[in-house]
């Protein structure tokens, strides 16, 4: 359970540790943030890289400031930053109920935002939150910067657009607007535990009709994804548990879960009911 | 020829200078390097929460921490919980009032654990101290005293009568 042997790196800059990264990238180096899912997987042997460019001594990525309509998240921002007090607002109220369900206690003070997208897990929390609200990756390399939207970086199982030489050196999450509504329903065997499904839906209440509604799920198929068909029939309707129940009927033929296994449909479908009736405050 | 590193930083409130190979992770280098064995090695892929430790105040998996990592930062092991005299912590009486250990394995991530979530959550419900240590596991199954004595904790800590 001890790690292979590899070369550590602490650059104390993002000019250094991109510089770095494109040295040892040929030989399977990785950046090294809250090491939550990489140390486990070197533990095991199943990863073994022959570098490790550990980035937490960079002090520009602590970056967390909302500004321009998003909040911008660098890439040493942990779990437990997000949400209150750091965060506010209808953005902040939605990742403090997520970040609840990120694994437990001293895997939050820990691990980072940006590590979980660049890991790609399917049933990650916050891959889901960014393909929801359509956040923008910014890639980073000594070649230049990508701009690359939630939609298109998740490319399936633990893959994600970010080239072996380029780091994810920020998230851009939309800000909500004000009086937007969220939900969140997680399905997993135990507090803390991978979920089997999850959604998330946001909407706001304009007359009692809903406007501007998204819907996400994860946790079912290869990769997080919005339901734009979904949030069709829900824009524009009042909220209701009749039409939850339809939403989520209509939004099941259309998936390609990871497994073969009726059992995930159906918590898909209650992860959606669940998620807009908490948006909407009905009962579940 | 593993790499290695001299590393500066303080434990339990003292300066300690040490070197340690890269690779080696910080629980090691506690129980290894610096003699400290009160931190207990489990799993070593950060799921029983055997090895939690606090560095700058938070509750870390020191198995998923290399000692290279925690240069310049404040550790705190299960060691540095109680008083110089030996007077136990709040938290480590309750533990021995309220029979919370029975093969004391788990124990110190417990404790550590626990420390940051009471500091921070000064009046919790039994609900919210079971999510707290919903990442330590206890194969003694000794929960419900557990969570008893982090309640009694609790309240001592406020200055309740217990």
């Amino acid at each position: 359970m001890k790690p292979a042997a590899f070369r550590y790196h602490a650059p104390r800059t993002e000019e250094e540790a991109l510089a770095i990264l494109a040295a040892v990238a040929p030989e399977d180096g990785r950046i090294l943030a809250g090491g939550q899912s990489l140390m486990p997987t070197m533990a095991f042997r199943m990863a073994r890289p022959a570098h490790l460019v550990d980035i937490n001594g960079v002090a520009a990525f602590g970056l967390l400031a909302a500004e321009g309509g998003v909040l911008r998240i660098g890439p040493c921002v942990r779990h437990a930053m997000l949400g209150a007090p750091l965060v506010g607002g209808p953005l902040g109220a939605l990742l403090g109920t997520v970040r609840r369900h990120i694994a437990h206690l001293p895997i939050r003070t820990r691990g980072t935002f940006c590590g979980s997208l660049a890991h790609a897990d399917p049933a990650s929390e916050w891959c889901l939150v960014s393909a929801t609200l359509g956040a923008e990756m910014v890639l980073r390399s000594v070649g230049g910067t990508r701009r690359v939207a939630a939609a298109e970086f998740f490319q399936g199982i633990m893959t994600t657009a970010l080239a072996a030489d380029e780091m994810l050196v920020e998230a851009r999450l939309p800000l909500l607007a004000e009086g937007t509504r969220s939900g969140f329903y997680e399905f997993s065997r135990r507090p803390g535990d991978f979920a089997q499904a999850m959604a998330i839906a946001t909407f706001t209440l304009d007359g009692g009709v809903m406007s501007a509604p998204r819907l996400g799920l994860g946790g079912v198929e290869d990769r997080p994804c919005r339901l734009p068909a979904a949030e069709a029939m829900l824009d524009g309707q009042p909220p209701s548990a009749a039409l939850f129940a339809a939403v989520a009927a209509a939004a099941l033929p259309g998936l390609v879960p990871m497994t073969d296994d009726p059992h995930r449909l159906r918590l898909a479908e209650t992860a959606i009911i669940r998620a807009l009736s908490r948006a909407a405050g009905l009962p579940e | 020829m593993s790499e290695t590193r001299r590393i500066t930083l303080i434990v339990n409130g003292e300066h300690r200078e040490a070197e340690t190979p890269v690779r080696q992770h910080l629980a090691d280098f506690l129980r290894g390097t610096l003699g400290l064995t009160g931190t207990h090695v489990g799993c070593e892929h950060g799921v029983c929460g055997a090895c939690t430790v606090l560095v700058d105040g938070h509750a870390v998996r020191a198995c998923l921490m290399l000692a290279v990592q925690a240069a310049g930062h404040e550790v705190t092991t299960v060691e540095g919980l109680s008083l110089a005299d030996g007077t136990l912590h709040p938290l480590q009486q309750a533990f021995c009032d309220h029979h919370g250990l029975q093969c004391g394995f788990c124990t110190p991530g417990m404790l550590t654990t626990l420390v940051e979530f009471l500091a921070e959550h000064p009046a919790p419900s039994e609900e919210e101290v079971r999510l707290a240590i919903s990442g330590n596991i206890c194969r003694c199954t000794g929960y419900d005293s557990i969570v008893a004595a982090a309640l009694a904790a609790a309240r001592a800590l406020r200055g309740d009568a217990a």
